[in-house]
């Protein structure tokens, strides 16, 4: 039998930088009350979102994707050249020929990047971020770049008033390297395919949700998943700094925050709420959000961060990272 | 915490109870004639996490389809005292 030799990684890795990108065009709830029958005060309530961006039609998910690339490469420090592999969370592809991941290394100048798309919806950020963090940990990959990138309008019904208000568009990146501590903890991940028909695209065009079931999901099962996180980075809920759920709805989000500080997680952890000013960007939402928190004063260095993403599939993941 | 000497004051109290931590209706105001959405003013999300906390509350399941059909308090407090 012959015994093949393995390659060696690190003990540990982080996040090196981040960045994200929203497109120009804001579109507020009175723009969609102009479209449909909605208002503004109906959208806040149900889903907590003020205004939102949406991509010009000639505006492509790989340009989002190239920008957020990029700004987290600037805030690394590190040169495309020194990247290897580029994943790039996404449900939004036009078409699933070619991917996303090998046109956006290349536009970024990371040459020859081992590339692809990882689709796991609203959970994909979080699913990208592990599988970076353990090739590089494989010895598989030495610095990664993991962009969500998403252009929802695209598969969104435009007059579709259940849809329409919730999804956006955007992108938000880190790039991932090895590290002398363990900053990135291990993933939690996992699926409900037996609720597969409560999230799904109409005649392969438009996005349908049975807004109720999943509601009830995401605000009973998520909250576990995020604790299941936290324990598997050897720590406790009072030690979280800043939670980011995905942000598919703000009340989602709070329902979440409630069962943690239930279980013990801080009155004062800051609750990321980009969706209010970025709307519901799936795979995008957890790293736009961290970064404008950032931006914002809201998250610091070396914070401890739980996120986690939980979507179509259903599918979800979730891990604790120290801030950069 | 099913009881199975939970009377109907009982239940109407501790949904009265939800009813105010979620949706911020006073607790008085939770009587049995009411309809949820027409005089609570509860929309279709509150009354999921209304039903949450009632399953975990009574020890009863409600599903969404079940969900949908309680209109009234009356409605649920008459379901609950049926599947507790």
């Amino acid at each position: 039998m012959t015994t093949l030799r393995q390659s060696t990684g690190v003990a540990a890795t982080r996040i090196l930088g981040i960045g994200s990108f929203q497109p120009e065009r804001v579109v507020t709830n009175d723009d969609l009350s102009q479209l449909m029958d909605t208002n503004d005060q109906w959208i806040r309530d149900r889903v907590g979102i003020i205004e939102r961006r949406f991509a010009d039609k000639d505006e492509f998910l790989v340009d989002m994707a190239v920008t957020a690339g990029e700004r987290a490469l600037a805030d690394a420090g590190v040169e495309p050249s020194d990247v290897d592999t580029v994943i790039v969370p996404t449900c939004t592809m036009p078409s699933p020929i070619p991917n996303a991941a090998a046109q956006v290394a290349d536009r970024i100048g990371i040459k020859a990047s081992g590339a692809f798309d990882l689709n796991a919806a609203c959970a994909g950020f979080c699913y990208g971020l592990g599988v970076a963090s353990d090739l590089i940990k494989a010895g598989s990959a030495g610095r990664v770049l993991v962009i969500g990138a998403e252009k929802l309008t695209d598969v969104v019904e435009p007059v579709d008033r259940a849809n329409a208000i919730i999804f956006a568009d955007g992108a938000g990146a880190a790039v991932v390297g090895p590290s002398d501590e363990a900053e990135i903890g291990p993933v939690v991940w996992g699926s409900a395919g037996d609720l597969v028909d409560t999230i799904y695209m109409r005649d392969h065009r438009y996005i349908y949700q049975e807004g109720q079931a999943v509601f009830r999901w995401a605000t009973t099962k998520i909250a576990p998943v995020a604790l299941e996180a936290v324990a598997a980075a050897g720590l406790e809920p009072s030690d979280i700094d800043v939670l980011i759920p995905h942000q598919a709805n703000l009340r989602i989000v709070e329902a979440i925050a409630k069962r943690l500080r239930a279980k013990g997680a801080r009155d004062d952890m800051v609750v990321a709420d980009d969706i209010k000013y970025s709307g519901n960007t799936s795979s995008a939402s957890i790293p736009m959000a961290l970064d404008h928190m950032r931006a914002a004063g809201r998250v610091s260095q070396a914070d401890v961060v739980l996120a986690v993403g939980f979507g179509a599939g259903l599918s979800y993941a979730g891990q604790v990272f120290i801030a950069p | 915490m099913a009881d199975k000497q939970l009377t109907e004051q009982d239940i109407v109290a501790g949904l009265a109870e939800i009813v105010e931590e979620v949706a911020g209706v006073a607790q008085d105001e939770v009587t049995k004639e009411k309809s949820f959405v027409d005089d609570l003013d509860i929309d279709s999300l509150s009354m999921v996490e209304i039903a949450v906390q009632a399953e975990d509350k009574f020890g009863v399941k409600i599903p969404d389809d079940e969900l949908a059909n309680l209109k009234t308090v009356g409605d649920a407090v008459a379901y609950v005292a049926n599947n507790s």
